[in-house]
C-alpha cells in the first residue's frame, strides 16, 4: 500500500432541519469541503468547538453516515456504502470510541459478553476460545475477568470506557475513531484513558482520528492536528508546530485559552462576539465577525487553504501570497 | 472474590424490584393465578362437562347441592360452564395479545430501520387504526366473513398493534440514533442481531408493560361481540357468551348472568391493578 | 392556520380513504361480491346487470377506482333483507340514536369535567377518591355488564324503569344512564390528570410564588392548558357516539343505528354494514376535525405559529 491508509476528499454533509411543525426547512452545512488524509499509524486530532462538524467528519470517515459529496477512501478502496454486508464485513477493520461509554453500551449484558460480541458478529476464532480472547482484550485494556462479570451500570465511567476500548479492539482494527473520548470523564481518570490510547496505538501501529475540544489532551495523543470552524478545515500542521506557533487567529485564540504552564493568563486572546451557529453561517469568511484581524477581503471571499510550509497549511487571508507579516 | 461479586448483582435488583407489595397487588395476582389454575387444569377442577345437562335441576339457584353457583334453563353447571369460559376467554385473549404484541414489534422495528415511506406507511396504519374505534371495525370483518375461533383471535390480535408500533418504533430510533444500538451496528452486526439480541430485551419491560394494559381491554372486547352472539358460538363458551345467554333469564335466574359477570370485572380490574404497578415500578414515562 | 387546515382536512380525507379501501379489501377477500351485495336470491340478470355496473370484470385496480366512484355518489347497495337502499336504512336509524347518545354526552361532559376539575383541585379528597375508584370501576365493567345491573335493580327489582324498547321517554333512561356514567368516570380521570400534570408545571408554582391568587391561577392557567388534552378525549368520545351505542341499544332493543348494525351483522347484510362503516368513519373524521379547529383556539402558540408560516 502506498497511499495513506484513508483519505477523504471534498466531503460535505447537509442536513435539513425545520423550524416549528409547518417552517420553512433550512439547510445546515454540518461539513463543507473537508479534505483529510491519515498516513498509517499516525494519529490526526481534530479540535474545534461544539457545533464545528468534527464529530460529523468523523462519522463521515468512518462510513457511518453518507457525504451528500465527496469521497472517502479506505485502504485504497471507496468505503462500501452503509448497510451492505461489504460495509458490515468492513466494520472488522474500522471501530469507533464513544463520547458516553455508558450510552454505547448494552445494560443489559455483561461486559465479557460485550467484549465478545464483535468475535461473534465476524466469526472469529474459535466459538470456544471467544471468552478467552475477550478476557484477554480486557487485560490489555486493564480489567480483570471480575470486571468481565459486572453489567455496564456496575462499572466507573474510566472502566466503562476501557471496555468499549476492548470491545473495539477486539477485531485488531487497523483505522480507530475516538469520538470525544475523555471528555465525559472526570479529570483525574482522564490522563489514565489517555495514557492507554497512546500505548495501545503504539504497540499495535493503530491508525487513529481523535476528535476532542480539549487541546491538552489533543496535543498529548496526536502527530498531526487539524482544526475545524463552522464545518471547514481552517488549519493543519504537525502537532508540535501548530501548537507552538499556531497561524490562524482562530487557532491562536484556542491555543491562548488552553492553560498551559509557565504563560501568563494576560496573554489570552479572548474570542469576540457570538459562537457560531451553523444555520446562520456569516460571509466570506466564516470567522471574520470574531476575528480581531478580519481584514475588508475576510467579509466578502471565503479563504482557501494555502500552504505555508510543506506540513503546515491554513486558510486565512492573512497568509494569503505575500501577507505572511501581517501576523 | 467471585462470590462477593454475584452476591452483589443478585441482591441489588431484587431489592429494588421486591420492595413490600401492595396489598392490592397481592389480592391482584392471587386472583389472576386462581384464573390461570382453572383455564389450566378445567377438566379436573369443573364437577361436570360444560354441556352436561341436568334436565331435573333446571334453574337451581346457587348453593344447591352439587350445583354451588346453580344451574341454567337446560340444567346445565354454572361452575363447570364458569370454569370452561374463563379458559376460553384467556385463551383468546392470551393469543391475541401475543399476535398483536409481536405484529406491533415488528412493525414497529422495520419503520424504525427503513424509515422512509416503510415507516409513513406504518404510522399511517396505526393513525388509521387509532381514529376507528375497534368494535366496529371488528364487527364489519366478522359481517363480511362469517365467525371461527381461529379468525375471532386472529381479528382480536389486530387490536392493539399500534401502541406496540408506536413505542417499538420510537425506542429503536432512539437506540439507533446515539445508544448501543448504534454502537452494535457500528460493530458490523446483522440488523436481526440488532433488533432482536439488544433492542428487544432493552425495551421488553416497557412492552410486557403495555401488553398489561391491552390485555383487559381485549377481555372486554371479545366478551362484549361475544355478549352480542358475534364472538364465541355455541357450543362453545366464553365469559361474554354466557352473560348474554343469562340475559333471557334475568328476572328468573339472575345468578347465570352474574357469575360470568364478576369473573369478567374482577379479571380485567386484577390485571389493571397489576399492569398500572408494573407501570410505576418498570416504566414511569408510559402513560 | 391555513396550511395547518389543509393538512388536517388531508388527513381526514385519507382516513376515510382507508376505510374504503378496508371495506373494498374485506369484500373482495370474503367471496363474490354481486352475490354478497345483492343477495343470492337476486335474479341472475340482476346479477349481471351488477356485475356490468360495478365492473366486477374489470381488472381489479380499475375496480378499485370504479368502487371509491361509486361510494362517492353514494351507491352503497341495498339491504339484502328488504331491497331497500341500505343508506336509507341507516338513516332513518339515526334520530334514535342521537336521543340516546346526544344526553348521554351531556352527561359525561356535565359530570366528567367538573368532578376532574375538583378532584384536582382536592387532591386525595373524598371526592378524589370516589372519582379514582368511579373511573377504575367505569373501565372495568364493560357497558352490557352494568347495563343489565341497571335492569335487575331498576327494572326488575324496583320496578320503576321498562327494560327496553321505544315507547315513553321512560325507557330512554336506563340506556342513557348506562352510556353517560361509564364515560363520565373516563373522563373525570382523564380530567383529573390533565389538570394534576399542568398544576405540576413550573409556570402554574412561579405564578402562584409570584402571588397570583390560587383562584386566579386556576381560571387563568391551569384550566385553559387542561382543556387541550381534554378536548381531545372530547372529540374521540363523540366521535365514537356510534361505536359506544352498539352494545347499549342491543341491551336496550333500542332501535338505533348500532342495534342496526349487530342485526345486519348477524345476517350478513353486506351493504347496510358497508354503510354504517362509512358512517362511522365520517363522524369520526369531522370530529376530529372539528377539534383540530378547537386547537387553534385554544393554544396560541399554534395560533401564531401557523399564522406566521
Amino acid at each position: 500500500m502506498t497511499g495513506p491508509l484513508v483519505q477523504a476528499r471534498a466531503l460535505r454533509k447537509v442536513y435539513a432541519s425545520r423550524r416549528g411543525i409547518f417552517g420553512r426547512v433550512s439547510h445546515v452545512r454540518a461539513v463543507d469541503d473537508v479534505s483529510l488524509e491519515i498516513a498509517k499509524g499516525e494519529t490526526l486530532g481534530l479540535v474545534g468547538e461544539s457545533g464545528s462538524g468534527k464529530s460529523t467528519t468523523g462519522r463521515l470517515v468512518l462510513g457511518l453516515e453518507q457525504a451528500d459529496n465527496g469521497e472517502v477512501r479506505f485502504a485504497d478502496a471507496p468505503m462500501p456504502s452503509m448497510g451492505t454486508q461489504v460495509w458490515r464485513t468492513q466494520r472488522a477493520r474500522v471501530q469507533m470510541i464513544y463520547q458516553d461509554p455508558l450510552g454505547a453500551l448494552d445494560k443489559r449484558l455483561t461486559i465479557l459478553d460485550q467484549v465478545r460480541e464483535p468475535l461473534d458478529i465476524h466469526d472469529i476464532g474459535e466459538r470456544s476460545e471467544r471468552d478467552q480472547r475477550a478476557l484477554e482484550l480486557l487485560r490489555s485494556v486493564d480489567l480483570s475477568a471480575e470486571h468481565g462479570r459486572r453489567y455496564p451500570g456496575e462499572l466507573s465511567g474510566g472502566q466503562r470506557q476501557r471496555a468499549v476500548l476492548a470491545r473495539a479492539l477486539a477485531t485488531r482494527p487497523e483505522f480507530l475513531v475516538c469520538d470525544e473520548p475523555v471528555s465525559a470523564l472526570d479529570v483525574s481518570i482522564q490522563a489514565q484513558v489517555v495514557n492507554l490510547l497512546c500505548d495501545l496505538q503504539d504497540r499495535l501501529g493503530l491508525t487513529m482520528l481523535f476528535i476532542s475540544h480539549d487541546l491538552r489532551v489533543v496535543r498529548q495523543v496526536s502527530h498531526r492536528v487539524a482544526v475545524m470552524y463552522l464545518g471547514q478545515i481552517v488549519e493543519t500542521g504537525s502537532a508540535d508546530d501548530l501548537f507552538s506557533a499556531p497561524l490562524h487567529p482562530y487557532t491562536r485564540a484556542l491555543v491562548s485559552a488552553s492553560p498551559a504552564p509557565g504563560r501568563r493568563s494576560a496573554d489570552r486572546i479572548v474570542l469576540q462576539g457570538d459562537p457560531p451557529n451553523p444555520a446562520d453561517r456569516p460571509s466570506g469568511c466564516a470567522f471574520h465577525p470574531r476575528c480581531a484581524n478580519a481584514l475588508a477581503a475576510c467579509r466578502v471571499t471565503q479563504p482557501t487553504l494555502s500552504q505555508p510550509s510543506a506540513t503546515r497549511s491554513v486558510a486565512c487571508h492573512l497568509y494569503a501570497d505575500g501577507q505572511r507579516s501581517a501576523a | 472474590m467471585t462470590e462477593v461479586v454475584v452476591a452483589h448483582r443478585e441482591a441489588r435488583p431484587r431489592k429494588a424490584f421486591w420492595p413490600a407489595l401492595p396489598v392490592s397487588v397481592v389480592v391482584a395476582l392471587g386472583w389472576i393465578a386462581l384464573m390461570l389454575l382453572l383455564a389450566c387444569f378445567s377438566e379436573i377442577i369443573a364437577p361436570y362437562g360444560f354441556t352436561k345437562l341436568d334436565l331435573r335441576n333446571r334453574l337451581a339457584p346457587p348453593g344447591t347441592v352439587g350445583h354451588w353457583l346453580g344451574t341454567d334453563e337446560l340444567g346445565r353447571d354454572v361452575l363447570s360452564r364458569l370454569v370452561f369460559s374463563i379458559r376460553v376467554s384467556l385463551l383468546i385473549a392470551f393469543g391475541a395479545t401475543i399476535i398483536s404484541a409481536t405484529v406491533g414489534t415488528v412493525l414497529g422495528f422495520l419503520a424504525a430501520h427503513f424509515r422512509g415511506w416503510v415507516e409513513q406507511i406504518v404510522l399511517m396504519l396505526a393513525d388509521f387504526q387509532a381514529s376507528m374505534p375497534f368494535l366496529i371495525l371488528a364487527l364489519a370483518v366478522l359481517a363480511f366473513f362469517g365467525n371461527s375461533l381461529p379468525l375471532l383471535v386472529g381479528l382480536m390480535g389486530l387490536f392493539g398493534w399500534e401502541r406496540y408500533a408506536r413505542i417499538s418504533r420510537g425506542l429503536a430510533i432512539s437506540a439507533n440514533a446515539q445508544g448501543y444500538a448504534g454502537a452494535i451496528r457500528q460493530l458490523g452486526a446483522r440488523p436481526s442481531r440488532i433488533y432482536f439480541r439488544h433492542i428487544l430485551p432493552n425495551i421488553a419491560s416497557t412492552l410486557i408493560v403495555s401488553m398489561t394494559l391491552v390485555f383487559p381491554e381485549v377481555i372486554l372486547l371479545e366478551s362484549g361481540l361475544s355478549f352480542l352472539g358475534l364472538g364465541v358460538q355455541p357450543p362453545m363458551t366464553s365469559l361474554g357468551n354466557m352473560v348474554g345467554y343469562g340475559r333471557e333469564y334475568l328476572t328468573r335466574a339472575p345468578w347465570i348472568m352474574l357469575c360470568p359477570a364478576a369473573a369478567i370485572v374482577l379479571t380485567t380490574l386484577a390485571i389493571s391493578v397489576i399492569g398500572d404497578w408494573l407501570r410505576d415500578r418498570l416504566d414511569p414515562t408510559l402513560k | 392556520m391555513l396550511r395547518f387546515l389543509a393538512l388536517r382536512i388531508g388527513r381526514a380525507l385519507l382516513t376515510i380513504a382507508l376505510v374504503v379501501t378496508f371495506a373494498f379489501v374485506v369484500l373482495r377477500l370474503s367471496g363474490d361480491p354481486a352475490l354478497l351485495i345483492m343477495g343470492p336470491e337476486a335474479p341472475p340478470e340482476v346479477i349481471a346487470a351488477f356485475r356490468k355496473a360495478w365492473g366486477l370484470d374489470d381488472p381489479i385496480w380499475m375496480q378499485y377506482f370504479d368502487y371509491f366512484g361509486a361510494i362517492a355518489q353514494g351507491e352503497l347497495g341495498r339491504s339484502m333483507r328488504d331491497g331497500r337502499p341500505a343508506v336509507e336504512l341507516v338513516v332513518e336509524r339515526i334520530p334514535a340514536t342521537l336521543a340516546l347518545t346526544l344526553p348521554a354526552l351531556l352527561i359525561k361532559i356535565g359530570i366528567g369535567i367538573p368532578a376532574g376539575i375538583y378532584a384536582a383541585l382536592h387532591r386525595g379528597s373524598m371526592i378524589d377518591r370516589a372519582v379514582m375508584l368511579a373511573a377504575v370501576a367505569g373501565f372495568t365493567v364493560p357497558s352490557f355488564v352494568l347495563a343489565l345491573l341497571l335492569v335487575l335493580v331498576f327494572a326488575v327489582q324496583l320496578g320503576w324503569l321498562p327494560s327496553g324498547g321505544q315507547d315513553s321517554w321512560r325507557h330512554a333512561i336506563l340506556p342513557i344512564f348506562t352510556l353517560g356514567v361509564g364515560g363520565a368516570a373516563v373522563l373525570a380521570r382523564f380530567t383529573r390528570s390533565a389538570m394534576l400534570e399542568i398544576l405540576g408545571q413550573h409556570y402554574i408554582r412561579t405564578a402562584s410564588a409570584k402571588g397570583v391568587p390560587w383562584r386566579a391561577v386556576v381560571t387563568n392557567h391551569a384550566l385553559p392548558n387542561a382543556a387541550i388534552p381534554t378536548v381531545t378525549i372530547v372529540g374521540f368520545m363523540v366521535g365514537s357516539l356510534i361505536a359506544g351505542a352498539v352494545v347499549v341499544e342491543s341491551v336496550f332493543s333500542w332501535p338505533g343505528v348500532g342495534r342496526l348494525l349487530v342485526v345486519a351483522v348477524a345476517n350478513r347484510d353486506l351493504a347496510v354494514v358497508q354503510c354504517i362503516l362509512l358512517l362511522v368513519a365520517l363522524t369520526m373524521v369531522t370530529s376530529n376535525l372539528i377539534v383540530d379547529f378547537l386547537y387553534g383556539f385554544l393554544d396560541p402558540r399554534l395560533r401564531t405559529r401557523t399564522g406566521s408560516a
